[in-house]
């Protein structure tokens, strides 16, 4: 009796997650796929579906019963939809590009710290993590507004006389994603440089590497598992952030996201957002799944 | 030891530097008496003394409150359950799938998962609002709990659970008495993550929520689309005193357990030589 309860409680701690993250996290993709196969409500006639999902599923459900490929044919058709998603491609890639840039000398400094003052390093790092992503925004458009904080200063210092404009403009989208994403990047990096064994730096002098040749046949190889994965986790929710190009960029930016945020709430059009989002998942599925295997990797080394 | 190149001081500085002059000066600028933001008049008190009158803002943050609580919460349990289920099973039928699941979230874009979450809630016909948006932040949350969990469990002695096993401990009490008060420090900063999270989401808030439940971040992301004010400020400084706090608890807490488990360790070792 015993052993039946604690079989059942071990398979519990299995189902209950698994359950939930089935019923609200992979469930709604395909109620997703399905509505962005139905047409608008209001502008069709309803005709029947090819098959039926959605058995019991009421209401708004009900008059977008229809299956079509039409929404997917006017994301092709207007070219605004291309364009937002290349952009979106272009400036994910530029700005994790650019944390890589700034965040692996963090990392390295970091790792090279004293031992003692390594882990009040690691926590100011993630302090900014945990203060809000809104708000870390916000204080960008004060410091980047053409009146702002950045322009006054340089026009005191005398190394520009008219101010910069920089506020709605990419400039200001790639500086909010370095920003906001930088401890993602510096954080695996750091643990990936931290754990290297640093007799190898000096193997590799003794054998007659200069410190730079050192560090690019060493150090970096080395340190590629937490590059990959800090790119990967500033790339994927890059492409797909809203916040950042709402807040900081400009009328003429586009960027996925955000198009399909207005498609939602401004134009209310429930089926082509879902198509956006379809199409969009469709781009980062095969980052995704990498980001999967190596997130899983790490943690089998870890055992 | 290598020592530690001005190269490398240089960098943590500088990037340090970035990663905080802009918080500190919207902290700054809460202060300021002037209305603009960018232009300093003296320090004043008076941006907070306002937010008492704000009755809109004041709902809204009662509102996320009750929302990181509960969610946070629920987050917790779950999180550590899927934590648990991926260390220590590491064979069950989808194992892939669900390992799948549990990483995706973190990073899934915003606007796709709130769009999936809202399409759900609309499908099984459920009333959006308070509820909705606390669904979904668990949901999202407890991915991040069961990450940070699974860390501390991959370190963990397996064999002292092995032995209470033997002893004839059921594997509840095994739990309890053994594994729960040593993953116990990863179990709480899991917790406050997922508060911190749910405090700061804006985008799956905005899909998920309906009439009557609006959260802070909403509240916030309204006024700043018509222009940047000392209120604001005052308010986001109010938030990130909140999470300093928080997270600067969750440190001390976090080292004495710590310090305590060693000293532990050490009088055991002592007592059995």
């Amino acid at each position: 009796m015993a052993k039946l309860a604690s079989a059942l409680v071990g398979r519990l701690v299995i189902i209950v997650p698994y359950a939930w993250l089935l019923f609200f996290f992979l469930i709604p993709f395909f109620i997703v796929f399905r509505i962005s196969l139905s047409e608008t409500a209001i502008a069709m006639p309803p005709y029947t579906p090819v098959f039926d999902l959605a058995g019991g599923l009421a209401g708004i459900l009900e008059k977008m019963r229809e299956f079509s490929a039409d929404n997917y044919v006017w994301l092709t058709e207007d070219v605004l939809y291309f364009n937002a998603y290349v952009s979106s491609l272009i400036i994910a890639a530029i700005s994790t590009f650019l944390t890589l840039l700034i965040g692996f000398p963090i990392a390295y400094g970091m790792a090279k710290a004293p031992r003692s003052i390594r882990p009040t390093l690691l926590m100011l790092v993630i302090l900014p993590f945990w203060t809000s992503f809104l708000i870390r925004v916000y204080a960008w458009i004060a410091i980047l507004k053409p009146e702002g904080l950045l322009n006054q200063f340089l026009i005191t210092f005398g190394v520009i006389d008219q101010p910069l404009i920089i506020l709605n403009t990419n400039t200001a989208i790639y500086i909010g994603i370095v920003y906001s994403y930088l401890p993602f990047m510096v954080l695996p990096i750091y643990s990936a440089l931290e754990k290297m064994d640093h007799s190898l730096i000096e193997a590799a002098q003794d054998l007659g590497c200069t410190p730079v040749s050192a560090f690019w046949r060493v150090t970096f190889p080395l340190s590629l598992p937490g590059v990959v994965a800090g790119c990967l986790l500033v790339f994927i929710p890059a492409v797909g952030e809203f916040v950042i190009p709402d807040l900081l960029g400009g009328s003429e930016t586009l960027m996925i996201g955000k198009t399909l945020w207005n498609e939602f709430n401004a134009n209310r059009d429930w089926p082509v957002s879902s198509a956006v989002a379809t199409v969009l998942l469709l781009i980062l599925v095969i980052p995704i799944v990498y980001f999967q295997n190596v997130q899983a990797k790490a943690d089998g080394e870890g055992k | 030891m290598e020592k530690w190149s001005r190269f490398n001081i240089a960098s943590v500085v500088l990037g340090f530097g970035f990663l905080y002059l802009p918080i500190v000066l919207l902290v700054i600028f809460s202060f300021n008496e002037s209305k603009l933001v960018t232009v300093w008049a003296g320090f004043s008190t008076k941006w907070y003394t306002q937010l008492w009158h704000n009755q809109g803002l004041l709902d809204a943050a009662w509102v996320t409150i009750r929302v990181g609580l509960l969610s946070a919460t629920c987050a917790t349990v779950l999180g550590t359950l899927a934590a648990l289920a991926l260390v220590r099973y590491s064979r069950f039928r989808g194992r892939v799938l669900f390992s799948g699941m549990v990483y995706a979230p973190l990073v899934m874009p915003e606007v796709i998962t709130g769009l999936s979450l809202l399409l759900l809630f609309v499908a099984i016909g459920l009333d959006r609002g308070f509820w909705t948006i606390t669904l979904a932040h668990i949901t999202f949350t407890m991915c991040f709990v069961a990450v940070v969990v699974q860390s501390r469990l991959l370190s963990f002695d397996q064999s002292i659970e092995e032995a209470a096993l033997d002893l004839g401990a059921t594997p509840v009490r095994t739990f309890f008495a053994i594994t729960l008060p040593v993953i116990a420090p990863a179990v709480f900063s899991g917790w406050v993550l997922a508060f911190t999270l749910s405090l700061d989401d804006l985008v799956i808030s905005s899909f998920t929520t309906g009439p009557g439940a609006t959260t802070l971040p909403m509240k916030i992301y309204s006024q700043v689309r018509l222009g940047v004010t000392p209120e604001i400020n005052a308010i986001c400084t109010i938030l990130i005193g909140i999470v300093a706090l928080g997270v600067i608890v969750a440190s001390i807490v976090t080292k004495r357990r710590e310090v305590q488990r060693e000293r532990d360790e050490r009088a055991a070792v002592a007592a059995s030589g």
